[in-house]
């Protein structure tokens, strides 16, 4: 079936449209006023209790999703929900924390209370403060929301989806894992001292997960996943392309013997690792000594020249990109690394200020402010022939030997030592030969982190979009693998 | 307050209650089986609303300071609708009568319900009544009795002191604690009202030991639900010894040579092995997805002969305990295999009457912003006939995989998990530390290598993520022996 994009809807969906739009500005100035209304209590509260300083970081979410089961809708879930984060500066200015769902004047009270008497077993050295770039003016913030589709429209396409994927190939019997959810997010950032920040999004994404039944043979399975700021723009017959593919890429399988092999990453599968090793950039995890990296390590050569890193909030392949952090403080483009140089750390405000460095929008709020990334941007550094000097040829699928292509590393929860900087990891993939593609059965991929960095041959040009950043794939001198 | 009489729907926007703010009690029936009645009038099948408060806070220690106190408080509602085979759930943070109809009303809309008209009359459900196991083993006294915020500050510091006197090499040293106190309150149409607490905690060490380029991470948890004065009981002293030597060997540990091995399982959190490869697939939620192997092989056999194995809810203080599940059934004690006979599978209501199997107590979530899946409470494989020492014996070249990392398990049964600490076995000795292990393989056919079962059951906490969120877990099992398995390594 053609999924209707929204240029083609027609006149009467189109004025439909337009008041659904007019009711969304009317919802964000409610929103707004929310949250003025917040900050109202939280002054009041504060006043009342003798508290001088503090912030509040919150969001509202409202979401609704949707699964189906061989042609029926099987589970609706819809949902409306807020939760603030405040901290409170006592006298001695250590600093406490309260989370709470309860946002009406009783509930922040009960917060501001608690997070007061938090405060005195706060740390007494390096006190997280405000973030000096809570206040300073951010160019764009967003503030607009897609129209969120009635339920009965997320369950046809989704029965749509589903059909299409049961209907690709004979095998495919069933598509136990699916859901097709849109959801709009308001945040803020508020502080006594003046700073407010407010910022509304919508998403859409859906995601597939076929499997396979076939006499004589082991059960397969594959998925893929989309996401965009509206239904409307969602692909969703990409989707089902994708796992469709892969699934049936999957139905002739072997057993691949144990080695060591050629790997190469996909864009998803690299990121995920990348993402599982975050500590190498995290500040934070370096000042407390859970990081491979070290505070001095900037400058130093720690991944192929090949390689460069940056995390970019505000990259325009970014769904629901976030214009500051959990702190206040504007998100940015962060170089990680550069032609195999580490350049630059995420940092919070705290860390920044005992690094010497700036805040990179990467903070969120707790007791202990924690620093993670945004969006990972992956890509070549330069042309392989331009790189040193040194002629590179490329590399191919379609000409490579005996290469592993990982498209999903598993269980990263359990199988990476993230202070070890080894992993040990379950994965989909294939065994490619001049372009020939087999499905392996089950095996495992083993190494060092640091050392697949350094290892890396080559950077493909060509970008993919994913969750948690744009990469292309990565390919690795050897790993080892475990089949049989 | 209005009591529960029969009414007209137009009677709906004046209607006033004051139910307790702070507590689940019986000011709660009429407004919830006013809902639910109007839920009924609407057409809906079948309706439960979940309530639930919650009081959290977790301790972080590193090296010789606290560096993060972090309380959390919340409260929400979820409100589930069926009709016919669909089901719509809605949850939100609003407990007022007010935003308790209007989740109602969006999860009736939604299952294209809408509600009666002005002149309709709104049945009466009559709940039963309250059956309130927070009165039993004094749980309504259990939040105070628990560490103040400065005991766990003294008590963690106490530990990472400890730590530092026992290990070498020390790069980093961390105790975390966290204590979840959680009221919820379950109504349904079908005449169920029951109100629980549960008080779940946990606290652990993670170390990091580093030597030039050999490094160590280790964690070490323990966990409890039902003792107030669980952090005070802690045995920090004896926590701090094993993980300190559990380091210290694993810091100039080999990598383990990858290929087909036999094993030999510790127990305690050996027991993950049971949960990955066979408890999730006995849960109705994998037959509803047809992601089990096992769906109709009920009365047959799955397993090795030797293999026994049980899901339950009332073990003593176990991290897996409740009295009741989130559906309002009081807890069962399931057994899962016997003697490799497949006996039973985990049911919550929804999978019950989705598959045909009995409920057991099984329906469990994260929170109210998830409707209720069947899932493992306390999970542990039986004990065997033989002795550790039978085991090892058995055993000319293998592995010890004596503690265990997480796991997981696919759609297609394959399932995985990594160890923490190894040890290669020759000739029924143990020879040297091993690290870098992951073991893979497939349920149908790991179970049918379980061959040996020796007698120290032990149980050990863990934080099982699925459909309905992330929920505390037990597992459990004696030191077990698995004839053969693909070990991922170097």
């Amino acid at each position: 079936m053609k999924i209707i994009r929204c240029t083609e809807i027609n006149h009467p969906y189109n004025l439909r449209l337009s008041a659904f739009i007019f009711g969304r500005k009317s919802q964000i100035n409610s929103i707004m006023s929310k949250i003025q209304e917040i900050a109202t209590y939280a002054q009041q509260n504060a006043a009342k209790l003798g508290i001088q300083k503090f912030d509040i970081y919150g969001s509202t979410v409202d979401d609704t999703s949707v699964q189906v089961d061989q042609g029926e809708p099987k589970q609706v879930k819809a949902s409306n929900r807020s939760g603030v984060t405040v901290r409170v500066w006592n006298e001695e200015n250590t600093m406490g924390v309260t989370s709470t769902t309860d946002v009406d004047p009783k509930g922040l009270e009960l917060a501001l209370q608690t997070a007061y008497e938090a405060s005195f077993f706060g740390v007494k050295e390096n006190v997280p403060d405000f973030s000096a770039e809570a206040t300073i003016p951010i160019d764009k913030t967003t503030k607009n929301k897609a129209p969120q589709a009635p339920v009965s429209e997320l369950i046809e396409r989704l029965l749509v989806a589903e059909k299409e994927l049961l209907a690709a190939h004979p095998a495919i019997k069933g598509v136990p894992y699916n859901g097709l959810a849109q959801r709009d997010i308001d945040r803020f950032y508020l502080n006594s001292e003046g700073a407010l920040r407010t910022e509304s999004h919508s998403l859409a994404s859906v995601y597939l997960y076929s499997k396979t039944e076939e006499e004589g043979k082991k059960p397969r399975s594959a998925g893929a996943y989309r996401i965009k700021e509206n239904l409307a723009d969602l692909d969703i017959a990409g989707c089902v392309k994708e796992t469709a593919d892969k699934t049936i890429s999957h139905l002739n399988y072997e057993k691949i013997k144990t080695g060591k092999y050629p790997v190469v990453f996909s864009a998803e599968a690299f990121l995920s690792l990348l993402g599982a090793f975050s500590n190498l950039f995290n500040a934070q995890s370096i000042l407390d000594n859970q990081s491979l990296s070290k505070a001095d390590d900037i400058g130093k050569e720690i991944a192929s020249a090949l390689l460069s890193v940056y995390d970019d909030a505000l990259h325009p392949a970014n769904i629901g990109a976030e214009s500051f952090d959990g702190e206040g403080t504007p998100t940015r483009q962060v170089k990680l690394i550069e032609k195999g140089v580490l350049t630059s750390f995420l940092h919070s405000a705290g860390t920044a200020k005992r690094l010497n460095a700036q805040p990179t929008g990467n903070a969120s709020i707790g007791a202990k402010v924690s620093v993670g990334p945004n969006f990972y941007h992956v890509f070549a550094a330069g042309t392989p022939d331009s790189l040193h000097g040194i002629p590179m040829q490329e590399l191919s699928l379609e000409t490579a030997e005996n290469v592993i292509l990982i498209d999903d590393l598993q269980a990263l929860h359990a199988g990476v030592k993230a202070l070890q900087g080894s992993f040990s990891l379950p994965f989909d993939g294939w065994l490619v030969n001049k372009g020939e593609k087999i499905s392996i059965e089950s095996a495992t991929v083993a190494g060092d982190f640091l050392e697949v960095l350094k290892s890396i041959v080559y950077v493909e040009k060509e970008a993919e979009l994913t969750p948690g950043g744009v990469c292309p794939r990565v390919w690795v001198s050897e790993l080892s693998i475990t089949g049989e | 307050m209005l009591t529960n009489t029969l009414f007209l729907s137009n009677q709906l926007p004046s209607l006033q209650y004051s139910s307790t703010r702070e507590r689940f009690d019986e000011t709660w029936e009429a407004p919830l089986a006013t809902l639910l009645g109007v839920g009924r009038a609407a057409g809906a099948d079948f309706i439960e609303l979940f309530l639930e408060r919650r009081n959290y806070i977790s301790c972080l220690a590193e090296d010789d300071i606290i560096t993060s106190i972090s309380p959390s408080l919340a409260t929400g509602a979820g409100v589930r609708v069926f009709r016919g085979k669909a089901d719509c759930y809605v949850s939100t943070n609003n407990l007022t009568f007010a935003g308790l109809k209007a989740a109602l009303e969006k999860g009736l809309s939604i299952l294209g319900l809408q509600l009666p008209e002005p002149s309709a009359l709104i049945p009466e459900i009559n709940l039963e009544l309250l059956r309130d196991y927070a009165t039993k083993r004094g749980k309504d006294g259990w939040l105070p009795l628990c560490s103040s915020i400065r005991e766990m500050g003294e008590i963690l510091l106490d530990g990472t002191a400890q730590l530092n006197k026992k290990a070498t090499h020390i790069q980093s040293r961390r105790a975390t604690y966290f204590r979840d106190w959680q009221e919820v309150l379950v109504a349904a149409s079908d005449g169920t009202f029951a109100r629980d607490i549960r008080l779940t905690q946990s606290v652990g060490f993670n170390i990091l030991c580093a030597d030039g380029a050999n490094r160590a991470s280790i964690g070490e948890r323990a966990g409890n639900t039902s003792d107030a004065n669980f952090l005070r009981t802690w045995d920090y002293q004896q926590a701090s010894e094993q993980i300190a030597e559990s380091a210290g060997k694993m810091l100039y540990a080999d990598y383990v040579e990858s290929g087909t091995y036999p094993i030999i399982m510790a127990n305690h959190f050996g027991g993950v092995i049971f949960h990955e490869a066979c408890g999730h697939l006995l849960e109705t939620t994998q037959i509803e997805r047809q992601t089990t192997p096992f769906a109709d092989k009920k009365g047959q056999k799955i397993a090795h002969e030797s293999l026994t194995a049980w899901d339950e809810g009332r073990a003593d203080n176990a991290f897996g305990t409740i009295d009741m599940d989130d559906e309002g059934m009081p807890a069962q004690r399931t057994l899962l295999i016997e003697k490799g006979i497949l006996k039973n599978f985990l049911a919550d209501r929804t999978g019950s009457v989705r598959t045909g199997h009995p409920r057991t107590g099984s329906g469990r979530r994260q929170n109210y912003t998830f409707a209720a899946a069947s899932r493992m409470r306390n999970t542990y494989i039986d004990t065997g006939n033989y002795s550790n020492e039978d085991l090892f014996a058995s055993v000319d070249k293998g592995i010890y995989c004596k503690k265990m990392g997480g796991g997981s398990v696919g759609a297609t049964g394959q399932f995985n998990f990594s160890v923490d600490e190894a040890y290669l076995i020759e000739n029924g000795k143990l020879t040297k530390p091993l690290k870098g292990a992951t073991l893979i393989g497939e349920a149908k056919e790991i179970m049918n290598k379980i061959s040996m079962c020796s007698q120290d059951l032990e149980l050990a906490p863990g934080f099982c993520g699925s459909v309905s969120g992330s929920i505390y877990t037990t597992v459990g099992q004696p030191h077990i022996k698995v004839d053969s398995i693909t070990v991922g390594g170097r």
